[in-house]
């Protein structure tokens, strides 16, 4: 296949960019889209320019590394996959691609299709976890899950951390994505002591992050490669205001830490 | 040089809580004097940095994505293996234990895989503590499944996606501790060298991902969780960004590398479609829990499924040989890696493999979807049927897969002693980084289960040992060691900007893989070897002429980043080539053809090659030494492995 790129060239966070366009030749049908761009760079390298920076590590949908806005859709046009698992049987030859980086102000361009997605790590050090230190825990049986509890826990933590719900949603939210860890949190039972607290303390620093609220389009929820499901937006709303309303706790604080 | 493993004496059982008695501690005042560099957070990095922060260390951790979650053991599927026994199966320490070892190919420490299986239990206690959602029994119990190369159910899993499960609890852990200020991040950070003063690792040099800035980062220890390196072969079913450069680094600092030519070549991943592949996916173990491997009995009808003249289903059962049930019986689908990679490879070799390339064999669900249903396999296996989809374009609910092997896991590593230390005081190595405990040959659900011992229970206590002996004087960062090391890795950088030949990298890089596949990959011979060894020699030169790296330092550069692992891998290629030359038997995923039973099985000499074979680097371009750590079994009897 052959195939028309416009791409999005930006120096650094410091620089203005733009789309460039490319050309995309002897294209097989086989490839991964992540393939096609090292093709794409290959001859990029050989010509001395310099190649599109894009993320990516695993390859195979799992680490939440690459992104890619491509014609207009976060992981392109097929639903519930990443961008390394799209091939290029999806496109037609001759077809022009847009491809551009996730666009949110919480998530600044570093270079070119790559963004800082640090803000994701920060929301999660603020509360996404159980406070149990290593060691000197009870035995893994005793604690019964119905299985339905944890089977419905692990759809919600299967989410891959990739931001693609972010730059879905016109008002950039992070609702998905932090409701996915709260509401895993929230269903097992070894969540619940910090159950109200987490959910404060992680909401608070997501809107310290400047992502944009709610309005509940749905949009997320469409483009997330891991489906995971808008029941966590409510299950999280629900918390918080439980929290806010009735169970007003201080939030964790540990600043200065190291006890 | 003589190599002290420094094995506890005493009994088997016993071993590891005496030598704990034994181990010197930091009093907990002291411990905040301390800084601790820990290079990746990976299962083995994460784990460690956030049980050392929470003993009160400072922890500075780094990892080169832009985030620790995204660590390589996120893809890992299967599941964690754990000697619970909770089936009631007759499972114990000693017998996952027994199993590891033989697994292995008895080329794996006794002292090692007992303390492995030991804390095998800790590590779900702290998983579940941690809220990772394991796949759960309709009672509420946690549910198991079986593995290759045991004959119990052992493996704790969540569907097929257990390595992200257990990463994203380490990396809450971690995420606590980078809360609490105990632990400082840096993501999109390449570690380039290790500093040594007098001997002792001293802390190392990185160069950060965003803007090219060499950096120095001082420590009293440091702990290298960096990972395998399968990459050396181009393709294989690693992450894209896995290397070997942190462990090379501290190789030519000092630190020995130990077996590097046990690779394992993983027998079920998606067969190579073409030249344009850049990586290969593995469709996990666990699918040989319920799918059944074969190829056609005769040529005459691999060809016809060759050139698609009939489909799968239309092969008669009596015209299906299932090669491994065949071979096999009490172990069946099950057998070790090693043992399946080799029989799939005998298949082909023999005319009757298929698919376009004729280099795959079929794995077949049909008979467990008539027995559970569709239903019932996609809760076992969705996500992986939906990958094997994407990836081929065929839908496995409706006819069999097609496998081949392909280069999975690194057995080998840096040679650490049994409190992970490499030779090199204060340096360690964690996870797949070292080469401890899997011998030539690593069971299927393994390394999830080394990488989380060593950072959750064997690290906190062993460092602690070392930590007490050198006392919590401050590093002193002005030593010029520091400027001296951060001078070699910019003048490194120099001489790779400056190449402006013709060839890119990634051309390099496959053609290594090429070489690397052909011969030192599934069968080596002492002839194919030496080929290998020239071969490599000669595309490293060339690549120092006529390689092209394209822009600058001080900016995101991943041309330059790609050209550091590769120079990397074209040095350790040559090491795994003269390790397995060297080695003159079979064991494991080392497979001499001049060393194998009338069966065809990997024929071990006990007698000449029952030792770590540990290389020490000697300069660029001389012959590195080997130093022999000669194995004892003590507690177990040495056989042919078999699995019939
Ligand atoms: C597809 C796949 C499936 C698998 N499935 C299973 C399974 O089911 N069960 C099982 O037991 N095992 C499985 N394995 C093996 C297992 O996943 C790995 O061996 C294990 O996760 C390795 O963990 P680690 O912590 O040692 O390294 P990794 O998880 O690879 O982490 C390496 C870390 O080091 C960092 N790093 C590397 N180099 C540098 C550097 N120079 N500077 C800074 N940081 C650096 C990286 O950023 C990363 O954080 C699987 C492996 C693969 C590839
Ligand atoms: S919720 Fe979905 S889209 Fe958002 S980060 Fe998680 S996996 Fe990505
Ligand atoms: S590269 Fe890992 S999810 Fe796409």
């Amino acid at each position: 296949m052959n195939l028309t790129l416009k791409v999005w060239r930006q120096k650094d966070a410091n620089s203005s960019g733009k789309m460039v366009t490319y050309k995309a030749e002897n294209i097989s049908p086989d490839m991964s889209f992540l393939e096609m761009l090292d093709v794409v760079n290959e001859s990029l390298i050989l010509k001395n320019d310099e190649p599109i920076h894009f993320d990516h590590d695993c390859r195979e949908g799992i680490c939440g590394m690459c992104s890619l806005y491509i014609n207009g859709r976060p992981h392109g046009p097929k639903r519930a996959i990443t961008t390394c698992q799209l091939h290029m049987r999806s496109f037609h030859d001759g077809e022009t691609i847009t491809i551009e980086p996730w666009r949110a102000a919480a998530f600044p361009v570093i270079k070119d299709l790559a963004v800082d997605r640090s803000a994701f790590d920060r929301i999660q050090q603020a509360g996404g976890y159980v406070s149990v230190n290593t060691g000197g825990v009870p035995d893994a049986n005793e604690l019964l899950i119905p299985k339905v509890i944890a089977d419905e826990a692990f759809n919600s933590a299967t989410c891959i951390g990739c931001g693609a719900c972010v730059a879905a949603c016109k008002n950039a939210s992070a609702m998905l994505f932090v409701s996915a860890k709260v509401s895993q949190m929230a269903m097992l039972p070894q969540g619940q002591p910090e159950r109200w607290s987490r959910v404060q303390s992680m909401v608070a620093q997501m809107d310290e992050e400047g992502f944009g609220s709610c309005t509940n389009t749905g949009a997320c929820e469409a483009e997330c490669p891991k489906e995971i499901s808008l029941t966590n937006i409510s299950r999280m709303n629900n918390d918080y205001l439980s929290a806010k309303l009735f169970r007003e706790e201080k939030v964790h604080d540990h600043s200065g830490g190291g006890e | 040089m003589s190599l002290e493993a420094k094995i506890p004496p005493g009994p088997l059982a016993e071993k590891w809580s005496k030598h704990k008695f034994n181990l010197k501690l930091v009093n907990p005042a002291n411990k905040r004097k301390y800084d601790v560099i820990v290079v990746g957070t990976g299962l083995a990095g994460a784990s460690a940095a956030a049980s050392l922060a929470e003993l009160g260390y400072n922890v500075k951790a780094f990892c080169f994505q832009d985030s620790p979650r995204r660590a390589h053991s996120i893809a890992a599927q299967g599941g964690i293996n754990a000697a619970k026994n909770y089936q009631n199966d007759g499972d114990s320490v000693y017998r996952l234990f027994y199993d590891t070892i033989k697994g292995g190919d008895y080329r794996a420490r006794e002292g090692n895989v007992y303390r492995l299986a030991e804390v095998s239990v800790n590590i779900i206690d702290q998983c579940v503590a941690q809220g990772v959602p394991f796949a759960r029994e309709y009672g509420g119990l946690l549910d198991n499944r079986s593995f290759g190369g045991s004959q119990v159910s052992r493996t704790f899993y969540a569907r097929g996606q257990t390595g992200q499960q257990l990463l994203l609890g380490a990396y809450s852990a971690l995420n606590r501790q980078i809360h609490k200020g105990k632990v400082k991040m840096y993501t999109r950070t390449e570690m380039l060298d290790v500093v040594t003063i007098d001997g002792h690792a001293k802390g190392i040099i990185t160069r950060n991902l965003t803007n090219g800035q060499i950096e120095t980062h001082t420590g009293h220890a440091v702990l290298l969780c960096t990972g395998g390196y399968g990459n050396v072969f181009y393709l294989s079913t690693n992450a894209a960004g896995s290397n070997v450069t942190a462990a090379w680094r501290a190789h030519k600092r000092g630190a020995f590398f130990a077996n590097p030519c046990y690779t394992q070549i993983h027998p079920t991943c998606i067969p190579v479609t073409g030249d344009h592949q850049s990586k290969l996916t593995l469709m996990s173990e666990s699918l040989r829990n319920d799918g059944r491997v074969w190829a056609p009995k005769t040529v005459e009808i691999a060809e016809k499924l060759r050139k698609k003249e009939i489909t799968a289903a239309q092969v008669k059962e009596d015209d299906r040989d299932y090669f491994l049930e065949r071979k096999y019986p009490s172990f069946g689908n099950l057998v070790p890696r090693d043992v399946a990679s080799r029989n799939a490879k005998e298949m082909v070799d023999d005319g009757r493999g298929v698919g376009g390339s004729g280099f795959a064999v079929f794995l077949d669900f049909a008979d467990a979807i008539n027995r559970l249903g569709q239903e019932a396999v996609a809760a076992k296996y969705g996500n992986l049927f939906d990958m094997y989809y994407q990836i081929t374009d065929e839908d496995p609910y409706k006819q069999p897969m097609r496998i081949y092997p392909a280069v999975h896991y690194t057995m080998g590593g840096l040679w650490v002693d049994y409190n992970l230390s490499t030779n090199v005081p204060g340096l360690y190595a964690l996870g797949e980084c070292n080469f401890s405990d899997h011998g030539a040959n690593r069971l299927g659900a393994s390394a999830l289960m080394q990488g989380l011992a060593d950072g959750y229970f064997v690290i906190p206590y062993t460092l602690g040992d070392y930590l007490a002996t050198i006392g919590p004087k401050p590093v002193d960062a002005s030593h010029p060691a520091f400027a001296k090391t951060k001078q070699d890795v910019l003048d490194r950088i120099n001489s790779l900007l400056a190449l402006n030949g013709t060839k890119t990298v990634n051309e390099y890089h496959r053609d290594l893989g090429h070489i690397m596949w052909e011969y030192c990959g599934m069968a080596r011979t002492e002839e194919g070897l030496a080929k290998a060894k020239e071969l490599i020699q000669a595309l490293r030169a060339d690549f120092w002429k006529n390689a092209k790296v394209v822009g600058a330092n001080d900016e995101v550069n991943a041309a330059l980043e790609k050209a550091g692992r590769v120079a990397d891998f074209l040095e350790l290629g040559e090491l795994m080539v003269d390790d397995a030359k060297m080695r003159k038997e079979s064991c494991g995923g080392h497979f001499r053809l001049e060393s194998q039973t009338e069966e065809g099985e990997a024929l071990r000499d006990d007698d000449n090659f029952a030792f770590v074979g540990a290389w020490e680097y000697k300069g660029d371009n001389q012959p590195e030494i080997l130093n022999k750590e000669i194995l004892d079994f003590e507690f177990v009897h040495l056989t042919q492995r078999s699995y019939k």
